[in-house]
Order: C-alpha cells, then structure tokens, then sequence
C-alpha cells in the first residue's frame, strides 16, 4: 500500500526526466580558474546545440585529473600539465588542449584602501610565507608611497583543495624566490606556512570578500566580478604590470612560438616589457579515445568551436584568448581523438 | 538563624528558576533567530526566477535553481522507495517475530549503521557505486540517503507496533487469524500513526543532507540525463553557492534555505501533528 | 465428527495460514538480516579500501601531523585534533545551557509550556547541517571577528588560547556552530532521563522541605545522571561527524596550534574537500582511512551513550 503511495510520484518524475534522457549529457570537471569562461561557454553551446548538455564542475585541478582517472567524467581540465607519473595512471592517454589564457591576481580586502597596490615577488612570498605579518610593514610602504596601510594583521587566505591555480601561483613564487622554492615549493597542493583554506577560487575570492585585511591568490575574473581590488606585480623586466588581456598576451606571446607538441608549458615570469608574469594556459584534458562515438563527436565539434567562436568570449570575461599559433596546432591535435 | 537560611535558599530557589528559564529561552529564541534569519534574507531573495530557471553562468544574474529543486524530489523519492519498505518490513520483524539472539543483534547493528557519518556513507556509496559503474549519479545519492534512511524508518517501526497493545493481536488471534494476518489488519493499522511519522521525520532528515551527496550525485548545471546521471540538489547548491563570492549566488543560497527548511520543518510539523502527541528525538 | 471434506479444508486453511506466516516471517527476517549485511558491507569498505595507508604507515597515522599529498605523507592528527577540539567547544558551551534547559523544562516549568517549548527546540534537531554552515558563515563568522574573539583576545589574551590573528573563521566558530547543533539533543534526552526519576524522589525531598531547586538539584539529576550522561555522549557523537556546518567556518587548514581563534580543520571537514581531488590509491585510501577513525570514534561514543541510558531505564524500571 505504501508501495504504491510512493511509485506513482516515481513514475511521475520519471516521465519528466524522459524528454531530457535523450538529450546528450556529457559530465566533465576540473579546475576552478577557468570556470567562469567554460559555465559561459557550455551554457552558449547548449543554447546552440539544444540535445548537448556539457556538465562542468569546477571543483579543482586536482579534482579534474583524479575524476579523469577514476573514469567518472568525460574529460577534465587543470591549470597544471599532468605529469608523466600522472598521465601513467590513465589507460587511455589524455590529451592537453589549452582553451584560453589567464593571470592569477593578487586581491585584497583592505579597510580603508581602495588604490591599487603594488606587489613585488619579495612581498608576496614574504606575505605567503607569514614573514611580513602585518599590512603597516615597511617592505609594503617601501612599494607603495603614499598609501596609509592600517595597523593591521594580514590575514592570508590561500585554497584548501588541490588547486591548478596554488601552482601557477607557486610556481611564479619558486622561480623568483630561492626561499619559496625551498620552504613551500610549486604544486597544486603545498604546506601553507599561515593561512585559512577556502575551497576553489570560488572559495578563496569569498573569504577574501568577506573578511577584512585579507589577501588571497584568485584569477582575474573573480576579482573583476566580485569589484575586489586586486594589485599590480613587478614582472621580470622590473615594471608594475596589472594583469589584463595585453599583459596576460604578452606573456604567453614567447612560448606560442614554441610550444611543445603536447601543449605542456608555464609561462610564469616570462620575459616581456608589459608581460604579467603569474600568467598561465589553462588546458582541457581530453582523452585520445573516447568509446562512445557520439560523444566522441560532440566534444570534438565543442573543441572546434571552442577554437574559433570561443575565444571571443575571453576578452569579456577578463581571460585571454589563445595565440594563433596555438590555435593552428591545436586545430591538428583534434584530429588525434578517436 | 533558620530564617535567614531559609531566605537564602529560597533566594537560590529563584535565582536558579530563572537562569534555568533564561538558558531555556535562549535555547529556543536559537530556533527563531535561525527562521528568522532565514524568513528575512530568504524571502526577499524568493522569485519567479528561483524556481523556474537554471543555474547561469558565475557572475551572470538572474538564474534559478529549478533542476536543483527536482533533482532533491528525485534523489529523496527514490531514497524513499528504497529505504521505507526496507526499514517498514525490517522493523515489523524486529517487533513480531521476537528472536532471543538475532534480535538484538539486528537493533545494536541498526544503531551502528544510524551512527555512521553521512560524509562517509556517501564515501562508501562512492566506492561501492559511482567507481563501479564509472559515473556520478543521483542514484548513488540516492543509495547513500537510503542507508540513512533504512535505521531510522526500522526503529520507529518497531517502537510504534510494540505500542500496540498485546490485546488487540491476542484478540485477533483467538478469532482464527493467522500471525501475518494479524499483523496486517490488525497491528500495522494500530501503529500506522506512528509508523507514518517515523517516516516522514525520515525523509525529512535525509532530504535536508548535503554530505553524501558531494560525491555521488554530484552536481549539474543542466536538467541532466535523469536520476543515472548527475543531479543536482538544493542542499549541495546551498553550499556552493554560500562559498562562493558573487552576491547573487548568496542570494540565492538564502532562497535556497528557507525552501529547504520549509519543507523540513513543515514535515515535521505535520509528522507530530499526525502523532499528537509528544516524542523524543529519535535517538540519534 | 468431522467429514473428510471438511478435515480437509480445515487441514488446507491451517496450511495456508501456515505457508502465510512462515512466508511473512521470511521476508521480514530478510530484510532484517540485511541491515546485517549492508552495515557489514560498509565496514568492510572500510577496513579493505583503506588498506595502502594502514600498511604503509601503521598506527603512525594516528600520530602524524604531516599532511602532504604531494609526496604522500599523510597523517590524521590536526584532523583529530580539529574535530576533537570543536566538539569539546561545543559540549563545553551546550552541557550547561542543554542541561539547565533540560532541568527547566523537566523539573520547573509547568507542563503546558513545558511541552511547547520542548517541541520547538526539537525542531532544531530537524535543521540541515548545510543551514546551519549558511547562518554560521554570514551571521556568526563576522560577529566572530568583529566582536567576539576581539573581546576573548582583550580579556584573556594572556592565555595561549586566545592569542594570534582573529579570522572569524577557525576552531572557536566551529565549536560554537556545533554546540547549537548538539544542545536539541542534551535537552531532549536529559529531559526524559529527568522526567523519568520517580515522582517518590522529589515528593520525599519536598516532603524533607527542600526547595524545588534543591530537590531538583541535589536528588533527582543525581538519580537521573546516567541518562544525562548519556545525553552528553549522543551529543559529542553527532557534533564529532558533522560536516557542512564545520567545514564552511573553521578554516580548512591542517595545523595544530594552541589559539582556539586559529583555522583548523575536522576529518569530516577534510574528506568533504578533498575526496574529490584525491589522485592515487594512498591518497584515497588516507581519507578512507580518516573515515575508518570517524566511524570508530562514533561507534565509541554512541556506545557509551546506549549504556548510560540503557542503565537509566533500568534503574527506573527497578523501583
């Protein structure tokens, strides 16, 4: 009797879920840097492409690479290349397709300030590391003439979840910083030194919102979005850059010439006037073999698109899009998915 | 002397009335900053929208979380076909059928189960169903709620048919009806208030759970393939959408939650309504 | 004397009747013993998934603080630790206030209010873990920061306790959340144990010329203490596995460190996090196993608890 009572809702509900099975449903995961550009673009396909359905979420890099070799998704995405030792525990090879360009910024929350603030390679890692403790220190003043820092703690704020975005950030940190590079070290997860944990750059970007005197490591768009204030970095050739399309551009604008076939590359602190050095690819991890051959299809289809019309959406979203050469050479490793 | 004892204890009489009046009513004045926070921000955040639209894009307003509100009908109702014939028939055996070594057994082991923390049911519901079959699901979700749901619902069957008077079965009995006859026309009926409410209060519980849904329903951002593919559910778009930084997604995490407690406290409302009377907790 | 045709029917009806019974007694015995199964299946997962951890580190696990998951180190301590410490916050916070509710309602108030009042903070049993995460985070953490700990740190900031920065975030806003979540349960089972001391104790006391607080104070919650006790340990069960509420407000950092207004992070915390994102068998099987520590710290507990309240009935029963 109850039995019943509850399968007439059942096969109700099912009846609605019917239309939209046969609807093409594709679930990927992975980073949350680019979250913002993919949602857009899944979201635009999907209005394109009605039967298409490309569930992302962002749950981090290293969600992406663990859900990717668990089988439990169709394809991931991180702002770290796999590693060899990685990419070994897959069985069918993944390939690295770079979908758009973008910096990681440093954003604040500071009473009283609204300026701009500059930061230097010394200064960030000293924040990071917990050796520069409090916002009135002298190694921030020494940068920043004129502004009034209050007297208070820096209250630092990094992810807490295995994050492509910690290794941009730390990778940037270990190329300038000896120090860095022997205390924490470049990773997608690293032994904090201070700090509170927020869950992707959704996470950090919140914290930092929310708690005053904070200082955290998001991309640009989640600054941009959320009306954080975020400052500029002295880059390798000694200038005060803010990240933005130009300067992101510019530091991929080396490496595009030559970029490896398989797409792995950081172009952290690239040389370039007006280059921004914690700039960074961001790449889908797409399989070599995908069993099912319409999905198989589909994805391929989005990769084109993601190619060409895509990349007109990363200027609006405060991403960048991706080099021509880059493009070119990628447009040739679609063909490898079979 | 005994006068002026007897004005200090009197004294410590009241003063400890009223302390203990004052932390019962900061007790319950907790329950009505929690509604009220939640009536406040969530009814302002409540529109047309909300309920009928889409997650969009971060950082894009105006989107909803209508598949989250399916998604939760479907994760919790197939939880419930799973989980309340489970616990209904476990617990009429637990009260019927008295078994001096198994019984015992069964209630310590249900205890266990009802002890396990969500977060690692939906662990284990990870392992023994999303990695087998390659995939997140709501079914999954649903697996994971139904091991929740199966200690709850077999306990309050069996306290309510033990409630049944002894006489009524005897009564039964001595007219010619067998045991399972008896059981159901005759006791089940009797307890059915009872029973009925132990599974509301079931679902309730298990409908407002986030935790073993992180990694097995998932989430989705589209109305998905049905309840074998990822499905979104309010209790996890709550919390992405608290962590998050885009004041939108605040907003609606706020609707969000007064829909959900809606539901959770009007079923158990009703749940004890239904029993007029009062109960415990069900032991946890 | 009965005719063959009708011993016959009368054999076949107590046939069937006895097909029915033995038919309805399997069924529900199967669904009994599945519980059984279903409780041993998970155990099992368990214990087997979290194997490369156990052998690769042994009972050291319990007693490292490293959590790398780069080189693969891990250790459950700062998770102990954070969950360990909260949930002794909340106990400490919701013990007197649940108790002295659960004496109020019980011993002092009339019954009329007594029940309302009783069924109002039950509902509080019956809120999502998820709602109090979204309250805790917007309404507690920036009153936390503002005015909370910066009062805690003006007062006693000579205590290691309360010293360093004040995030709002971290172990003293995670106890707090948690106490909220565990007072309904203190309340609703002390007041039972209370309720259930015999009403000769408090007429013999009243009889003696106690007053009500003595009478309640000095012969019934010592009567009724096992089921209080037991009360205490329900609580400390459910606040150890909570989840949503702990991980959107302590922290997420995996350091042991005296300040109680530091970030910390709770094993329910950290498999929420990063079960998602764990590459590797080791790394699995370290949340697995962190999970293997939760459960068997619950099952400690819980057990406790049944004791103690399984004692109270008894006593009751005796008189």
């Amino acid at each position: 009797m109850k039995m019943m009572k509850m399968s007439l809702p059942l096969a109700g509900l099912m009846m609605v879920a019917a239309p939209f099975a046969a609807a093409q449903q594709i679930n990927a995961a992975g980073a949350t840097f680019p979250a913002v550009i993919y949602q857009k673009w899944f979201d635009e396909y999907h209005k394109m492409h009605a039967d298409v359905q490309i569930n992302y979420q962002s749950i981090g890099s290293g969600g992406g690479i663990a859900q990717l070799t668990a089988g439990t998704v169709e394809f991931g995405a991180s702002d770290m290349p796999m590693t060899d030792e990685q990419i070994s525990k897959l069985s069918v090879k993944p390939l690295h397709f770079p979908s758009v360009l973008g910096g990681v910024v440093p954003t604040y929350n500071i009473a009283g300030i609204t300026q701009e603030l500059k930061f230097t390679s010394e200064t960030l890692s000293g924040i990071f590391l917990g050796t520069i403790a409090k916002w009135d220190d002298p190694r921030l003043a020494k940068d920043n003439p004129g502004v009034k820092f209050p007297k208070a703690d820096i209250q630092v704020v990094h992810r807490s979840d295995g994050s492509g975005t910690t290794f941009v950030w730390t990778d940037y940190l270990s190329k300038v910083n000896p120090d860095w590079k022997s205390k924490v070290g470049a990773n997608t997860s690293v032994n904090w030194p201070v700090g509170l944990g927020g869950k992707g750059n959704e996470g950090v970007a919140g914290t930092v919102k929310q708690t005053p005197n904070s200082i955290g490591y998001v991309e640009l768009i989640y600054a941009v979005q959320n009306k954080m204030a975020y400052g500029s970095v002295k880059n390798a050739s000694g200038n005060f850059v803010k990240a933005d399309f130009n300067s992101v551009t510019e530091a991929a604008a080396a490496a595009a010439k030559n970029i490896p076939d398989d797409f792995r590359v950081s172009i952290t602190n690239a040389a370039g006037k007006n280059a921004y050095p914690i700039s960074t690819f961001t790449w889908l991890l797409i399989p070599s073999h995908i069993p099912d051959a319409a999905k198989a299809t589909t994805i391929k289809a989005f990769l084109q698109w993601m190619l060409a019309d895509g990349q007109k959406y990363a200027a609006g979203l405060s991403y960048a899009s991706l080099p021509k050469e880059v493009i070119a050479k990628e447009a040739k490793q679609i063909a490898k998915i079979q | 002397m005994m006068r002026g004892n007897l004005t200090w204890r009197k004294s410590v009489n009241a003063v400890m009335l009223s302390v203990t009046a004052i932390f019962t009513v900061l007790a319950v004045s907790t329950l009505f900053l929690i509604l009220g926070y939640l009536v406040y921000y969530g009814g302002r955040s409540l529109d047309w929208n909300f309920f009928t639209k889409l997650p969009l894009p971060p950082g894009e307003i105006g989107g909803g979380m209508a598949n989250a509100i399916v998604g939760s009908l479907e994760i919790v109702g197939v939880a419930a076909l799973i989980g309340l014939p489970f616990g209904f028939l476990a617990g009429i055996y637990l009260s019927e059928f008295e078994d001096k070594m198994f019984c015992p057994l069964v209630r310590y082991v249900a205890d266990l189960l009802n002890g396990i923390p969500s977060i690692v049911v939906g662990l284990l519901a990870w392992t023994l169903v999303v990695v087998p079959t390659r995939s997140f699901s709501g079914l999954a979700g649903s697996i994971a709620l139904a091991a929740m749901l199966i200690p709850i619902v077999t306990r309050q069957t069996e306290q309510f048919l033990r409630e049944v008077p002894l006489s009524l079965r005897e009564a039964a009995l001595a007219l010619g009806a067998s045991k399972w006859k008896t059981i159901a026309t005759v006791v089940v009926p009797a307890g059915s208030k009872g029973i009925l409410t132990g599974m509301i209060l079931g679902i309730a519980r298990i409908a407002g759970e986030s935790a073993p849904l992180l990694f097995t329903a998932f989430n989705n951002q589209f109305w998905g393939g049905g309840i074998t593919q990822p499905t979104a559910s309010l209790p996890v778009m709550i919390y992405s959408h608290a962590i998050a930084p885009y004041d939108d997604w605040h907003r609606q995490a706020w609707a969000a939650g007064l829909v959900l407690i809606g539901m959770v406290l009007i079923a158990n409302i009703a749940a004890r309504l239904v029993l007029a009377r009062g109960i415990s907790v069900p032991r946890a | 004397m009965a005719t063959p045709a009708v011993a016959d029917t009368t054999a076949t009806r107590r046939q069937t009747t006895q097909t029915g019974d033995i038919a309805a007694r399997l069924i529900t015995l199967a669904f009994a013993a599945s519980i059984i199964l279903i409780t041993l299946l998970l155990v099992w997962q368990l214990w087997s998934q979290s194997a490369p951890t156990r052998h690769k580190f042994g009972l050291a696990f319990l007693f490292s603080s490293t959590w790398n998951p780069v080189t693969e180190e891990f250790g459950a301590l700062p998770f102990v630790y954070g969950t360990v410490v909260t949930s002794v916050l909340a106990l400490l916070i919701s013990v007197p206030l649940g108790l002295g509710s659960a004496i109020f309602l019980a011993e002092l108030a009339p019954a009329g209010i007594s029940n309302t009042l009783t069924f109002l903070i039950e509902l509080l049993a019956a809120i999502p873990s998820v709602i109090y995460g979204l309250l805790a985070l917007f309404t507690l953490v920036p009153l936390m920061r503002d005015y909370g700990e910066p009062f805690l740190k003006s007062t006693l900031g000579f205590l290691p306790l309360f010293k360093g920065p004040v995030y709002g975030f971290g172990l003293l806003t995670g106890g707090m959340v948690l106490s909220i979540m565990t007072i309904p349960f203190i309340i609703s089972v002390s007041r039972e144990a209370l309720l259930a001391v015999p009403r000769e104790q408090r007429e013999a006391a009243l009889a003696l010329g106690a007053t009500r607080w003595e009478s309640t104070w000095q012969i019934v919650v010592p009567y009724a203490k096992l089921g209080i006790l037991g009360s205490i340990f329900l609580g400390l069960a459910r606040a150890l596995g909570e989840t949503m509420a702990v991980t959107m407000v302590i922290g997420n950092d995996p350091k042991i460190v005296a300040s109680l207004f530091a970030p910390g992070y709770s094993i329910a915390a950290v498999i929420a996090n990063e079960f998602s994102e764990a590459t590797g068998r080791v790394y699995q099987s370290a949340l697995i196993e962190l999970g293997l520590v939760l459960f068997l710290l619950t099952i400690i507990i819980n057990g406790f608890a049944r004791l103690m309240i399984l004692a109270t009935t008894k006593k009751g029963s005796k008189r």
